[in-house]
């Protein structure tokens, strides 16, 4: 029953045989090796495993990895290989995370923000976040952070 | 004074990078190979009942099911401060999602099919599920065998009632107080359970390996508490502290619920059991709210009494605490608050009474606050509406009342150096106080909310930190203390401190997360105290290393040790400004002498701290004689809140929270501690509302139905202000402040509720729907149904609670 899907991970091409019952966010940690998508309630709640798929915010843990065949997935480790992005140089400079657990979905998830958007009010960076739960900054240093780039972006348009 | 350098500054965090690039790994992303086993618990669908039998036959039938273990292969009791919880319960169950046994397989969906297939047969007994039933004369019990249990020797248990603990605190004569009195008011404030959500579900990762040592990879807070509750439990088996080992990385959140041991002993009992195989167990979602920590729901019933003049006279608080199934960290949870429910003021006369009742409902535990958060609420609205009622301005009669150094505390210590005059003065003006502030819509009422608060760390009185510090060859450093890194920053702290004293620049030292085979020894990372233990411990050691740095140098260069000093790396000398000598090129190879040979080696120092001015030993009939708290941090906090009269919405549009951080080692940090506390404390307030079915069974464990803040729900604008009275045992004068800024949030708002809209409530929480209905005039109470939530709060007498219907007015 297991069928070979390849996707474009991080840039890469990989092939990998899936169930048609496997969950893309454990497909990709425990056959793929990537781990920063986090599971954290399995039940698209608090997006802690958000990754980008043809570039659009989604929660791997709602999603069969038999459906995503032929797409394109990043995740915050494809962001880092070439250095940090202004976005995560903006999270380390605002201490815009805590635990941690939550930084690579909100990261992404203000990545995709920031593509489509590049000058986002607060309302509506509150609003690209609103499905990344994190207890432990209390937001405002994650919003500060997105400010901050979109401001740097302003500047440089 | 020298100037500060590395202290009081804020560099980017030591984890920063692995944090945001994706590289932290958390328990659940270490990797194991293809031999890692999966298991599942099998769980009590009854609060209350006697297990007549378990057959596993079944479930061991599955392929690919490697061994399912039930209490009858592990009968054996745990717990931190009382050993009344108990592996896999062999006779009894005790809450809803109780582990009764476990399904070990190959992979994690053999082991949850197969743990479907465990047959267990209960014999269903009534539930104790308010506190009423549980006090009752004829109760209930919900451990018989209570009298039997190991405990902490400032533990009073009695047995043949659900009384798991009982703190008694007495200072003056209250009598006389309230008879001194012009103004007595007395009322009750009810707190229901709160769940901590990390977003991170625990997980542990255990190894009995085929030499007999058994590792655990554990997401907690307490590494080495681990170690010896495991210790204690597997006793049994021959195994020492020796031949257990805790790693625990990089922990995604903790609040509390990571502390000491919950499921984790499954781990690390599920190991022994598979011995050469790794075995993982990690909680769902669902899991995570009811078998961890919950935080225990409590009524309070307060009596306060003032004289005109505003000066308060007396108190009595006493709590009842919902404590839940087991008690063995919960119990100091009750313990800590019997001392402190004084809140932040001078009283002369002082009863308090906090009784921890054991109920069928999940086990209470640590929560970031431990206790203070909810008696706060009650004591804090108490003192507004006390205010009133002398017609005295809320925040001057706290101001009035406010402790200072030198009183004397409810169990006869003395109050260390406060900050608490400066805090109330400073929120005061950064939110206007006094002013009235109005919106341009007519629905819309804004009002302003006051609070106080203080919290001491809870720890026993020989909780110790240690600290190892290494050099490197390039004059780099490591920091080896077990501290966890839960998110506050405490690797960055650490390393601030080291280069204080040592002048190694942040960015050149490493702080790596707790291995007990490794790590110097740290109690655990509870009570907002490893900023000030930790941090002491890490400070001795770089002196320690400092020391053994110029002792090497006076031995082979000849210059006195007291003509010595650090700066930028290098040792110089005051004598002779022209010497300076790089760490880098003796601290791992020595010095050479002119005769060709090298004195000294690697440096290395070691540091430790232990509160040796506490005492746990006291009367029990009136806690005098002991000295239980290292010290308090205080604070104060306001917010102005808009309320919608015609949807009960509530928008909190300014909070201001001050706190005494004695010397706020990294300012960042500490404006992250309130910025999250807030946050975290607001959401008690209005938005989570934790529910249980009328059988004991929570009804809301997931995000959905349980309510957590998202980036909408913060405040318009929230001001930290950091207040810097030093702690004199202080690293550089610094106290905790991780646990306090959530500490005054719910009386804050219920104070702001009050003031906007002339609602005061007195139950949490305070939702837009119970804020809507009551001011139209319903009352929450008749229309919310039939469940319980709000911790079983019925009228102060009888604590009964009502759990049908519409009322008739």
């Amino acid at each position: 029953m297991n069928k070979r899907i390849t996707i474009k991970l991080n840039r890469e091409t990989r092939s990998v045989d899936v169930e048609p019952s496997d969950i893309l966010l454990d497909v990709l940690r425990d056959k793929l090796g990537v781990k920063s998508p986090k599971i954290g309630c399995e039940r698209g709640d608090c997006g802690a495993c958000t990754v980008l798929l043809d570039g659009k915010s989604v929660r791997t843990c709602l999603i069969l990895a038999i459906e995503v065949d032929g797409c394109e997935i990043t995740t915050v480790e494809g962001l880092s290989r070439a250095g940090l992005t202004p976005l995560q140089a903006a999270f380390l400079k605002h201490d815009s995370f805590q635990c941690g657990f939550c930084a690579p979905g909100i990261v992404l998830s203000a990545t995709e923000l920031l593509g489509k958007n590049p000058h986002p009010s607060e309302a509506e960076i509150k609003e690209a976040l609103a499905g990344n739960l994190c207890r432990c900054t209390g937001y405002k240093p994650i919003i500060e952070a997105v400010l901050a780039v979109s401001g740097k972006l302003g500047r440089r348009a | 004074m020298t100037q500060l350098k590395s202290v009081g500054s804020s560099p980017s965090r030591i984890d920063g990078l692995d944090k945001i690039t994706g590289a932290a790994a958390y328990v659940d992303d270490l990797a194991f190979g293809p031999d890692l086993l999966h298991a599942e618990v099998v769980e009590s669908p009854y609060a209350h009942a006697l297990i007549k039998s378990i057959d596993t036959s079944a479930a061991k039938k599955v392929p690919g099911v490697v061994r399912v273990v039930t209490g009858k292969d592990f009968p054996y009791r745990f717990g931190l401060y009382m050993q009344d919880r108990f592996i896999f319960p062999t006779d009894r169950v005790r809450f809803v999602g109780e582990q009764v046994a476990a399904v070990v397989a190959r992979d994690a969906k053999i082991a949850k099919r197969a743990a479907k297939l465990v047959k267990v047969v209960y014999k269903e007994l009534k539930p104790v599920l308010d506190l009423t039933e549980a006090l009752r004369d004829d109760a209930v019990l919900v451990h018989p065998d209570l009298g039997k249990y190991p405990r902490c020797p400032w533990f009073f248990p009695q047995a043949g009632t659900n009384i798991a603990h009982f703190r008694k605190t007495r200072k003056g004569d209250v009598e006389q107080g309230f008879k001194e009195a012009d103004v007595i008011l007395e009322d009750t404030y009810t707190v229901p359970r709160y769940a901590h959500c990390a977003i991170e579900p625990h997980a542990i990762v255990g190894l009995y390996d085929l030499a007999g040592r058994l590792t655990l990879w554990s997401a907690s807070q307490s590494p080495y508490t681990q170690r010896h509750v495991f210790a204690q439990a597997l006793a049994p088996l021959g195994l020492t502290h020796k031949d257990i080992r805790v790693v625990t990385p990089y922990v995604g959140g903790g609040f509390g619920g990571k502390a000491g041991v919950s499921m984790e002993i499954i781990g690390a009992a599920l190991a022994i059991m598979v011995k050469g195989h790794p075995v993982k167990v990690r909680w769902s979602r669902a899991q995570e709210f009811y078998n961890t920590y919950q935080r225990q729901g409590v009524i309070a019933r307060i009596k306060l009494g003032a004289k005109k003049d505003g000066t308060i006279t007396a108190i009595e608080h006493s709590l009842h605490w919902d404590a839940g199934g087991y008690v063995e960290y919960g119990a100091n949870v009750v313990n800590a608050v019997g001392l402190s429910a004084t809140g932040p003021y001078r009283v002369p006369n002082v009863k308090i009474d906090s009784v921890c009742v054991y109920t069928n409902l999940p086990p209470g535990g640590p929560y970031r606050g431990f206790g203070y958060s909810e008696f706060h609420f009650g004591l804090e609205s108490h003192m507004d509406r006390l205010a009133r009622k002398l017609g005295m301005d809320p925040v001057e009669f706290r101001r009035k009342n406010a402790i200072r150094e030198g009183d004397t505390l409810a169990y006869g210590a003395k109050m260390n150096p406060s900050g608490l005059h400066e805090a109330i003065d400073r929120v005061a003006a950064e939110i206007r106080w006094g002013q009235r502030e109005s919106s341009k819509d007519p629905d819309k009422l804004i009002g302003k909310g006051f609070a106080c608060f203080w919290k001491a760390p809870a720890m026993p009185p020989n909780a110790a930190s240690s600290a190892f510090i290494k050099f490197n060859e390039d004059g780099s450093l490591n920091i080896s203390a077990s501290g966890m890194e839960i998110g506050q920053g405490y690797l960055t702290v650490m390393a601030q401190i080291a280069a204080e004293v040592l002048t190694v620049p942040v960015s050149r030292i490493r702080v790596e997360p707790p291995d007990t085979d490794r790590n110097a020894y740290e109690w655990q990372t509870v009570g907002s105290h490893v900023t000030w233990g930790c941090g002491n411990a890490v400070k001795a050691a770089a002196l320690d290393v400092r020391g053994k740095m110029f002792e090497v140098v006076e031995r082979a260069l000849r210059l006195s040790r007291d003509s010595l000093y650090l700066e930028d790396e290098k040792v110089k000398c005051r004598a002779r400004p022209d010497f300076a000598l790089p760490f880098k090129d003796f601290v791992i190879s020595g010095i050479q002498t002119p005769h060709g040979n090298f004195l000294g080696g690697p440096i290395l120092g070691s540091g430790v701290f232990m509160p040796e001015f506490t005492s746990a030993l006291s009367d029990p009939e009136t806690s005098q004689g002991g000295h239980p708290n290292v010290h308090y941090t205080v604070g104060a906090a306001a917010a102005i809140l808009e309320v919608d009269k015609q949807t009960g919405r509530m928008r909190v549009l300014k909070a201001v929270l001050a706190v005494d951080a004695g010397k706020a080692i990294n300012p960042s940090l500490v404006k992250g501690q309130v910025v999250g506390g807030l946050l975290q404390g607001l959401a008690t307030v209005l938005y989570e509302d934790i529910r249980y079915d009328l059988k004991g069974k929570l009804l809301n464990a997931n995000f959905t139905d349980y309510k957590i803040p998202t980036a909408q729900d913060v405040p318009d604008e929230i001001v930290p202000i950091i207040i810097e009275v030093a702690q004199p045992d202080g690293p550089y004068g610094a106290r905790g402040v991780g646990e306090h800024t959530m500490i005054p949030a719910a009386a804050m708002v219920a104070n702001a509720v009050e003031d906007a809209v002339g609602l005061r409530v007195k139950r949490l929480p305070i939702t837009a729907e119970k804020v809507a209905l009551e001011l139209h005039g319903i009352r929450y109470d008749d229309v919310k149904g039939a469940y319980m939530g709000l911790c079983f709060a019925g009228e102060p007498e009888f604590y009964a609670f009502r759990t049908t219907g519409v009322k008739k007015k």
